[in-house]
């Protein structure tokens, strides 16, 4: 009996002739590489996820860069970011170089994307916003420039 | 009874009902349509997949293009060319209005018919689309990086434009030919009925830059006063040349239907448009006083510029004698196509009862033998058989238009009696035909009029939809229908909607477009004499009753969100500048009352709305683009007061000082 049952099953599998097409693996990330993003996060929590591996600040600061990172503040970043510590539509840019690694800093603003997706520092921020930060194409060059204004902001010399 | 029968009779039962169940389920079911199995399977593009063609389909009298996926016939955007898009601004904005200036002033429609995508070597290279405007003479030229029209140019001398924008091989010229002839010159004021003394055609060879894509008419080329209806250019051997279809060589100017329908055959003319544009370099053509429009649009400033040309070069080939030849073709021929190996020309006469197919070799032996049977206003008449290389007999009713495959195959559309047939070019031997629904015009294969066609796809644009949808009222989309041509049978697969009235379309591999797909406008790089680059640039400008507000727009607010100062008479420019820097997030604008229309700001780019308030008081504006969470809060508002009011200009946003409780206290 246990036989006929299987096969009747078997055949009403068949009868559905329009099956949904099974899903392309290719589409979705796959466990291991949602484990391997989160791991990398939680062992480097501070750097952030992006090229930006490591930055050699200079002291005293580099003036070109901050007159350059002023220019591309005012033009991409100044439309949410006070320069004060208030909150408008993201968080204020006051004592950011003191709170966050450069590299997470750099990464957040050149890799915005992956970041809110996968940075716990920086889905702490969409939440605390919830406003996603848009990714304003910026090189990391340019990056590195608005960097070296936030220090000047901060007050370093 | 045991129990091991039953068993076997209750399994017996099962089976039956499994299997019944199994192919009631899988009959084709819905429109009387033969479906056959595996055609949902070819067309399904799973979420998140993409199509294998982009599908550029004229939108005839809606005035646009629209850009389809092929195999799933998702409709992925409409491209406003000649008519306005209030859905963004697109000729209401003051930075694009100028795409639509003629000679005769702003016009903001027109019939677009045909589109051609730009080719190297006589095969699609992805650049550029163009397309005619058939009803006020307009070619546009559409940047396939942007998607976006970036070039308009006037045919003056010309009654209306339907021959055109069909291209040489290395988009060296782009032609227009007249669809209804008319008097030029000084005297344009005559009777009708001196149609075959006064009216005459002309066919426009616009030069196309090879780097920029920019277009200027190089000469025209005067004709006889016929109606020109398609044409194609030659490839491979028959390079120089261009061929036109005629109809109305009765030269009737009333009751055409009837009138125009006289002839057993009308022509093909051919052009050898290399040696007129040598004759153009030797000084031999006449300087013609002609006024006409040339736009372009500056993708820096995201403005249109136009400009009025004054003259244009014309050639008269009846005194040049050496660049025109009639080719009779039956009967009123619609489509005239090369196929790839530039061999063999193709009539589809609408009114024949077989296709004719001309042979290039046989045609360029007729000229050297002479074998002409007259003239025709002073340009040679070629023997039809001289030139003939066969007849496709008994192909079906109103042949109209003919593509090709890679395999050596043509299939060419049958209006009356609804189907496309398949023959072979060289044996012309009817190889197979299928249905269309219903009444299908133009057809399109992918590469289909290149040297190169990819094959593996007919689409068929029907004029008549009737009962393929559910009905929505007396007006229905148009229908077009999708076939697969990789076998030896054609198969349909696919019904899908398009908007407008589909003409002509050209398909090409997505691989060739997607990845040079522009994302951004860089904000470095706008130009826009009104941009402000960076919230701090905003202001707003009074210039006697001229108000200009530069404005920023960033999720989720519009900097200045509060303006006063603006009186009754004013003309209020808003400069809107989108600051964001990522892919698919325009900002949109509006503002009550506002006469003209919405206007869309792609990232990094700045537009222009004006606006003139009607009554005291005040007026909100908001972003029309849904953009973030707090894309409702995106908003603001104008105060307007009366006329000699002396309220100062004031202008920002966030700034909150609240005067009712200032007053309060």
């Amino acid at each position: 009996m246990n036989k006929i049952i299987v096969f009747f099953f078997s055949i009403s599998v068949f009868s559905a002739c329009a099956p949904d097409k099974p899903k392309n693996a290719e589409e979705f990330p796959t466990p291991e590489q949602q484990k391997t993003a989160l791991k990398e996060a939680i062992t480097n929590p501070t750097k952030g996820l992006g090229a930006v591996k490591n930055v050699t600040l200079h002291h005293p600061i580099e003036q070109d860069r901050v007159t350059r990172g002023l220019a591309i503040y005012e033009m991409k970043c100044s439309a949410c970011h006070k320069l004060t510590d208030q909150r408008i539509v993201g968080p204020g840019w006051q004592g950011v170089t003191k709170k966050r690694a450069p590299e997470w800093i750099m990464n957040m603003i050149t890799n915005t994307d992956v970041m809110l997706e996968k940075d716990p520092e920086a889905q702490k921020l969409l939440e605390l916003c919830l406003m996603r930060m848009p990714n304003q194409n910026m090189a990391i060059g340019d990056a590195r420039d608005v960097l070296e204004f936030m220090r000047k902001n901060d007050g370093e010399k | 009874m045991n129990m091991k029968t039953n068993i076997r009779i209750l399994f017996g039962l099962i089976v039956f009902v499994a299997l019944s169940t199994f192919l009631y389920n899988c009959k084709p079911k819905g429109p009387k349509a033969a479906v056959e199995g595996g055609a949902a399977e070819k067309v399904y593009v799973a979420p998140g997949k993409y199509d294998e063609f982009y599908n550029f389909v004229s939108g005839g009298f809606n005035g646009q293009m629209s850009v389809y996926g092929l195999p799933s016939g998702r409709l992925l955007k409409i491209i406003p060319v000649f008519s306005v898009f209030p859905e963004n601004g697109y000729g209401y904005t003051e930075e694009t209005k100028d795409m639509l200036k003629t000679s005769r002033g702003y016009i903001p429609w027109d019939d677009l018919h045909h589109v051609e995508l730009s080719e190297t070597d006589g095969v699609h290279d992805g650049r550029w689309a163009f397309a005619n405007g058939n009803n006020t003479p307009r070619v546009a030229r559409i940047n396939l990086k942007t998607f976006r029209t970036d070039e308009i140019i006037e045919l003056p001398n010309s009654g209306g434009n339907h021959s055109s924008p069909f291209i040489t091989e290395n988009t060296e010229y782009v032609i227009a030919g007249t669809r209804f002839s008319i008097p030029m010159g000084d005297n344009r004021d005559v009777p009708i009925s001196s149609f075959k003394k006064n009216f005459k055609g002309t066919v426009s060879f616009i030069k196309v830059d090879p780097q920029s894509g920019r277009m200027s008419i190089d000469f025209q080329l005067r004709t006889p006063g016929f109606n020109f209806d398609l044409s194609h250019s030659g490839k491979g051997p028959s390079h120089d040349w261009f061929f036109f279809s005629c109809y109305n060589t009765e030269q009737a100017y009333t009751l055409l239907e009837v009138n125009a329908s006289q002839k057993d055959k009308d022509y093909i003319m051919a052009v050898n448009w290399k040696k007129c544009a040598e004759y153009v370099k030797q000084g031999k053509g006449i300087k013609v006083k002609s006024n006409y429009t040339h736009n372009t649009f500056d993708e820096k400033s995201s403005t249109a510029t136009s400009t009025l040309e004054k003259e244009v070069i014309q050639l008269d080939p009846a005194e040049l004698k050496d660049v025109v030849y009639f080719i009779p073709c039956p009967k009123s021929p619609h489509g005239c196509d090369v196929d790839p190996t530039g061999e063999y020309i193709v009539g589809s006469g609408k009114l024949a009862a077989l296709i004719p197919v001309f042979s290039f070799t046989k045609f360029q032996k007729a000229i050297a033998d002479k074998a002409f049977e007259g003239e025709f206003a002073g340009m040679p008449v070629i023997k039809y058989e001289a030139a003939l290389h066969g007849e496709v007999k008994r192909p079906g009713l109103g042949p109209l238009h003919t593509e090709f495959d890679e395999k050596g195959n043509a299939y060419t559309s049958m209006f009356i009696s609804s189907e496309i047939v398949k023959w072979n070019v060289k044996t012309l031997e009817v190889l197979d035909r299928v249905p269309t629904y219903y009444s299908i015009g133009h057809l399109s294969i992918p590469g289909g009029d290149t040297k190169k066609p990819w094959g593996k796809y007919v689409v068929a644009y029907n004029k008549i939809t009737k009962d393929r949808y559910l009905p929505t009222g007396p007006e229905l989309a148009q229908s077009a229908q999708l076939y697969d041509i990789s076998g030896d049978k054609m198969q349909l697969l696919l019904d899908f909607p398009t908007v407008g009235e589909p003409h002509y379309a050209q398909s090409i591999p997505a691989n060739m477009i997607a990845p040079n797909s522009m994302k951004i406008y860089k904000i470095e790089e706008n130009t826009n004499p009104y941009v402000s680059k960076g919230e701090g640039k905003t202001k707003v400008e009074r210039k006697g009753n001229q108000v200009h507000v530069y404005m920023t727009a960033i999720r989720s607010h519009l900097t200045p969100d509060n303006i006063e100062g603006i009186r009754m008479g004013d003309e209020v420019y808003f400069h809107l500048t989108n600051l964001e820097q990522d892919w698919d997030v325009p900002h949109g604008f509006a503002i009550r009352g506002a006469a003209n229309a919405e206007m869309l700001v792609l990232p990094g780019e700045t537009q222009t709305l004006k606006w003139k308030p009607t009554e005291v008081g005040i007026v909100p504006f908001y972003c029309t683009d849904f953009c973030s969470a707090l894309h409702q809060e995106m908003s603001g508002y104008v105060r307007v007061s009366p006329v000699g009011s002396n309220v100062p200009i004031k202008f920002g946003t966030g700034v909150v000082e609240d005067t009712d409780t200032k007053e309060a206290h």
